[in-house]
């Protein structure tokens, strides 16, 4: 990857665990309610991935989602104003952390129904080949939407009609809290079951950037080309615990040392060193995160509530909510 | 076109027809293909357009809806086909918790224009699995249209609305009524969601039904006229868009209102229509309202089993003429 790309993948990686964390400390201080699932650690899966689609492509995720939003266009600022339930936030405040949506660049949405969105995604690369636009479709998910009807459906489905779709799962080992391997019945959650409907089953470090990018425009382009779905296990580890109300005390003290000593940021600067990036450039898209999501929270917090009346549009596609006459 | 046309031929004509002005219309389901649908709802649709339009499926409710909803978000109009209506609990979470909320969830950024068809009711035999009329598990989730034609050529005009629609619509087609005839509309026949039929006039009682239920008020209308009872009969054709107005209007003529639904009396359709009538049409009653509904049993099997459960034309006389003597 060239050193310029290599940056910016990092700043944008930065710029997401800062995110993060400037919504866990906003949680904390009583300005976002409901919950929150941070998505910190998981970073290079999203920013990678992203690196290797077209700008046209669908991405589908799940309530762990900011980290795609932001990887697809979504600025801190409306990721932000959205927890606070501020009118500027990126559904106006009507969906919340759990449903981040950016559709104006084909980020189609956060789902909270565990593995929901599987099929969606074969819906939309299927609508992809009809209309022969050449798009993608992409689907995150956790390990945990591996054990759900609609998972194995979708990939039967999309493998059936041969669909320009991929299906990456953030393998984070705890489906909620409890040990994906207490409850699958294979060692891979998601690339064991990829022989049994005849689609390429690989795993990857998800907390590599590069080796995310690298994997993903490979089964892309297999994608795209005709030759069908494929599905990809990214290895990786939460930060945080599974929502706002879990210190994850469950996950031993051993396990969580040895993956934060694999933070996907540590092994991008690592990258960038290889590559000959001078620390200062690195220092600069580390100031530039961090001023950007200073300003951000600054700007969600001085940010006006939904109007009341917005509680009664957008039912419909006429805009209203009218049920009856 | 034929003099007359089965409701039957009537759903593949109303989805042909628009298959035909828009590109975008495609068609997925269970054996709607070369097989043309188990109940030959979709007969002819794959020999006029082919396998890049009607797709056939595996059995998988969830992965057909989920599909039709993520093509319906990128350009396309889906029209889903779910084989019995009682298999829509197998995808509920599309029709409960996606497809009604993604619009509202994301501020408005995303349009669903789907249709889910499929086929509705009782009276045929087949059991507590494949026999229940659904309309009103539909009806308890904000965010989706329903349509449930009585006659051919309403069928053929709500496909027309209900693919034309840029809101999610689910589509009961009543299995009952799959062998009726009807005179078949002209061509571009549309009819809005959210507008019930007066499909009989009388100055004394209104019964207020749907599909199915239709002909029954239809028939007990008939048998109460000779008794000089006269009965008007409002075919809801769509629970929403729920057209109150026509309701109120017509309470406004008889002032006594008996619903006909197939649905069970617990959390039947009517309830919400009667409540309505409680709030706004109080004034407009000179009688209790009466709901002959299915009974709060799963259904049965045996024919006289099934006649027990299912709404009768005894059973809407009975009621009407309990309300003429008030």
């Amino acid at each position: 990857m060239e050193p310029a790309a290599l940056l910016a993948l990092y700043e944008r990686m930065a710029l997401i665990r800062r995110t993060e964390k400037a919504a866990h400390d906003l949680f904390l201080q009583g300005l976002v309610k409901g919950t929150t699932h941070l998505a910190a650690g998981h970073e290079a899966i999203a920013v990678g991935a992203s690196a290797a689609l077209r700008d046209d492509d669908y991405v589908f995720a799940t309530y762990r989602g900011h980290h795609h939003a932001m990887a697809r266009g979504a600025t801190p600022e409306e990721c932000l104003a959205e927890l606070m339930s501020r009118a500027t936030g990126l559904c106006g405040a009507k969906g919340g952390s759990m449903h981040l949506t950016k559709a104006a660049t084909n980020m189609l949405g956060s789902y909270a129904i565990v593995g929901a969105h599987l099929p969606m995604a074969v819906g939309a690369a299927w609508s992809a080949k009809l209309r022969g636009t050449g798009q993608l479709a992409v689907a995150f998910f956790g390990d945990g939407a591996t054990n759900i009807g609609a998972f194995h459906e979708a990939l039967n489905l999309a493998a059936v009609w041969k669909l320009p779709v991929l299906f990456v799962c953030e393998n984070n080992l705890y489906m909620e809290y409890t040990p994906i391997a207490d409850v699958t019945a294979v060692p891979r959650p998601a690339a064991d079951r990829a022989p049994a409907y005849g689609i390429p089953g690989e795993v990857v470090d998800g907390n590599d950037a590069v080796s995310v990018q690298e994997t993903v425009a490979r089964l892309a382009r297999r994608a795209r080309a005709g030759d069908g779905p494929a599905l990809l296990e990214a290895e990786t580890y939460r930060h945080f615990g599974h929502s706002r109300s879990d210190p994850a005390t469950y996950r031993p003290a051993e396990e969580v040392e040895r993956w934060l000593k694999h933070d996907p940021l540590d092994i991008a600067r690592g990258r960038l060193v290889e590559a000959g990036v001078p620390e200062e450039r690195v220092t600069e898209a580390d100031e530039r995160a961090r001023s950007v999501v200073q300003e951000a929270v600054d700007a969600a917090k001085n940010a006006p509530p939904p109007d009341p009346r917005e509680a009664f549009t957008d039912v419909w596609a006429d805009g209203g909510a009218a049920w009856r006459t | 076109m034929a003099d007359v046309i089965t409701y039957r031929e009537a759903v593949a004509e109303g989805i042909a027809r628009e298959m035909r002005r828009d590109p975008s219309v495609v068609c997925l389901g269970e054996d709607i293909g070369a097989a043309g649908g188990v109940f030959k709802t979709t007969a002819g649709l794959h020999k006029e357009f082919g396998s890049e339009r009607v797709w056939d499926t595996p059995i998988s409710e969830q992965a057909i809806v989920g599909a039709a909803m993520g093509a319906a978000m990128t350009g396309m109009r889906p029209v889903a086909e779910i084989m019995f209506s009682d298999f829509l609990a197998c995808c509920w979470d599309y029709l409960a918790n996606e497809i009604p909320k993604v619009r509202y969830m994301t501020g408005g950024q995303v349009t669903v224009p789907l249709v889910v068809r499929t086929a509705n009711g009782g009276g045929l035999g087949f059991g507590a699995q494949h026999s229940q009329a659904t309309e009103n598990w539909a009806l308890t989730v904000p965010g989706l249209k329903i349509a449930a034609p009585a006659t051919p050529a309403d069928v053929i005009g709500m496909m027309a609305a209900a693919i034309r629609s840029d809101d999610p619509v689910v589509f009961f087609e009543h299995k009952g009524l799959l062998a009726t005839k009807g005179p078949p509309p002209p061509p571009d026949h549309v009819v809005d969601l959210g507008r019930a039929a007066v499909v009989r006039e009388g100055a004394d009682v209104t019964l207020v039904a749907l599909a199915s239920m239709v002909p029954v008020a239809l028939t007990a209308a008939e048998r109460l006229a000779q008794e000089g009872i006269g009965v008007e009969v409002v075919d809801l054709r769509s629970l929403v868009p729920l057209d109150m107005a026509t309701v109120l209007a017509s309470l406004g003529r008889t002032s006594r209102l008996v619903t006909v639904e197939e649905n069970p009396y617990q959390g039947g359709w009517g309830a919400t229509l009667v409540s309505v009538v409680a709030d706004e049409g109080f004034g407009l009653l000179d009688a209790p309202v009466r709901r002959v509904t299915g009974e709060c049993v799963p259904l049965p099997f045996a024919d006289a089993l099934e006649e027990q459960v299912i709404p009768t034309v005894d059973k809407v006389v009975a009621a009407v003429r309990s309300l003429a003597a008030y």
